[in-house]
């Protein structure tokens, strides 16, 4: 009971501080083993002797630097999209996939990858060239807001949480009927969409850290400043609109940031599953705040998580590689059911 | 600079209703859940009541902006309400709804301070005056000791007093309090009932809906709703209100006079 008493004690500021800190700390030390972790497992001192003679340039500037900063990108724009469903769904278990902004990219990737297939092009995720990939990102980008707008619509405004996440599986079962429908026709897109589905940080170039980046410059400001919006709609949806909130429009910029999050982070990744919901949860845990704070730690804290995945998937059976999304989809499963146990203990 | 709503009041000429509403018809869905309602709302307390189903949340709803209406006029301090930008109705208009879907990891003098964003939107910094109005919405409503606490950690008396907190923040000229009492002591109802009369004797048009027909008796005016349509609206101590009032709640109640005050009494033998 004392040690309960003093750990609320601590004034919430110093616990935000801290977890700044924490993160700030742990992204460097992520990007610094990023850079070490290859093929030959843990190489440190190689990437010491390789960085004094000169010759890193094209393994660790070409390979491994984009990927690892893409994979804090990528984990970033999946954290922020999770704190942005959480908050605007109000129902802390939203992830931004289940609202089917993920079947909904993912069909799109898929017509674009038998499209092209048909057209003889051949494109996918580790050939596709600067025009076919922002062709990529643009189609999933369309699709995740597509796939979210039909889940509003099935579920007819985001007011009822049940209601949303029922018409969440609905929109993510059709949709990806529809991309089965797609791969039985053009069977070449079927190994590009298993790729696309289990989650790659393996492609990531310079060009799609450029795409990612600039997907988190225009998706973060938005939903920055309307953060207190979304603190508003913890008071629910008339409490909000009661303090002279526009929330047709709060709520379309919030979709429209969310899925441009998603979508520039699937087309990159794929469907890396469980960052976005998992990352707001441990910021709530860490250092309860208004979501100002909350959206800009979870963004932190999905970059440190999906990075961390990735090193781990590079390195854990080198010089094989583990798919990252496997290694998410483990991780967040297991705190999912820890969070279980404990509330089944409360 | 926002202006003090109060002071609009007091330029307004004392007669006019700081909320009026003529003609009102409010629909749900295919049920009509207010009929042809015109009711005006002036400085001081003034109490909704009706038996369930009356349609006291939906009138409520109604005047905060919240609820459109299907034919009728809304008029806030003489203008009319859809003529008023969403910011500043929601300056002048504060709305406490019946709690139950409050959700977040803010803490109590967080959510209270919700209350300013009518005034500050979005994205300026709060002044002295915002910190000043939070702290003593926050003292008002007794919940200024654990401002630092989170509202899923408190009981619901104590969330209950929060949001009456929030709603006094936006230091409106209109106060609309769906069921305030829900979920207090009497210790607390009480202390809600001089709060609101405070406010109400400081030029504030207080409405509130009230099921508890003690509480309502002691408002300065109070408005019967039955079956979406307006029975009466009278002196909290007119006999003739009395009469009505016992008409609509079916003759199960009496209402008796003790000391200086009216009071509502279950009556069994009918």
């Amino acid at each position: 009971m004392t040690i309960a008493l003093s750990l609320a004690a601590v004034p919430d500021w110093q616990r935000r501080r801290r977890l700044a800190w924490r993160l700030a700390l742990l992204t460097l030390v992520l990007l610094l083993a990023g850079l070490a972790a290859g093929s030959e497992g843990w190489s440190p001192l190689a990437l010491w002797s390789a960085w004094r003679h000169g010759d890193a340039t094209l393994i660790v500037g070409q390979i491994r630097a984009p990927r690892t900063l893409g994979a804090w990108l990528a984990g970033a724009l999946l954290g922020l999209a999770g704190a942005v469903a959480q908050g605007l769904f109000r129902n802390p278990l939203a992830d931004p996939y289940l609202l089917g902004s993920a079947s909904g990219a993912s069909l799109a990737v898929v017509l674009v990858l038998a499209a092209s297939s048909l057209a003889g092009d051949g494109a996918g995720l580790a050939t596709a060239g600067a025009v076919a990939r922002f062709g990529l990102v643009g189609a999933a980008f369309a699709g995740a807001l597509l796939g979210v707008m039909l889940t509003l619509l099935l579920a007819r405004g985001a007011e009822q949480t049940t209601r949303l996440l029922l018409a969440g599986v609905v929109v993510g079962v059709l949709l990806a009927a529809a991309s089965d429908l797609v791969t039985s026709a053009a069977p070449d897109a079927l190994r590009g969409k298993q790729a696309f589905m289990l989650g790659s940080t393996g492609f990531l170039s310079w060009s799609a850290c450029a795409v990612l980046a600039g997907g988190l410059a225009i998706a973060l400001p938005p939903a920055w400043w309307l953060a207190r919006a979304l603190d508003a709609l913890t008071l629910g949806e008339d409490g909000a609109r009661s303090l002279g909130l526009a929330l047709p429009r709060v709520r379309a910029a919030l979709v429209a940031a969310l899925a441009l999050a998603i979508g520039v982070a699937v087309s990159q990744t794929g469907l890396i599953a469980f960052v976005g919901l998992v990352a707001p949860h441990l910021v709530r845990r860490f250092a309860p705040a208004p979501h100002g704070y909350t959206l800009l730690a979870s963004a932190a804290t999905g970059g440190c998580l999906l990075l961390a995945a990735d090193v781990f998937a590079r390195s854990l059976i080198a010089p094989q590689e583990l798919p990252v999304g496997v290694l998410t989809a483990l991780f967040g499963g297991a705190y999912l059911v820890w969070l279980l146990h404990r509330r089944r203990l409360a | 600079m926002t202006p003090t709503p109060i002071a609009e009041i007091a330029a307004a000429a004392d007669t006019a209703p700081a909320l009026q509403a003529d003609a009102l018809s409010v629909s749900l869905g295919r049920t009509r859940a207010l009929a042809d309602v015109s009711v005006g709302f002036t400085p001081g307390w003034t109490a909704i009541v009706g038996p369930n189903g009356a349609g006291k949340s939906t009138l409520l709803r109604t005047l905060a902006g919240l609820q459109t209406a299907d034919a009728g006029e809304l008029r806030l301090l003489g203008r009319p309400l859809q003529a008023w930008p969403d910011r500043a109705r929601a300056a002048r208009i504060a709305w406490l709804g019946q709690q139950g879907d409050t959700t977040g990891e803010l803490t109590v003098r967080e959510v209270v301070h919700l209350g300013r964003l009518p005034h500050l939107g979005l994205f300026a910094a709060p002044t002295a005056r915002d910190e000043a109005v939070v702290d003593a919405a926050l003292h008002d409503a007794e919940c200024a000791a654990w401002q630092d606490r989170r509202l899923h950690e408190l009981s619901g008396g104590e969330r209950q007093r929060v949001l009456l907190a929030r709603a006094l923040a936006v230091d409106a000229p209109v106060l609309l309090l769906d069921e305030p009492t829900t979920h207090l002591d009497p210790p607390h109802q009480v202390a809600l009932v001089m709060l609101l009369r405070r406010r109400a004797a400081a030029g504030v048009a207080v409405v509130s809906v009230l099921h508890d027909l003690a509480l309502a008796l002691l408002a300065d005016r109070v408005v019967v709703l039955e079956q979406g349509r307006l029975r009466a609206t009278g002196r909290s101590d007119d006999p003739a209100l009395h009469a009505v009032l016992i008409a609509v709640f079916g003759g199960a109640i009496r209402i008796e006079r003790i000391g200086e005050r009216w009071v509502p009494i279950a009556s069994l033998a009918r």
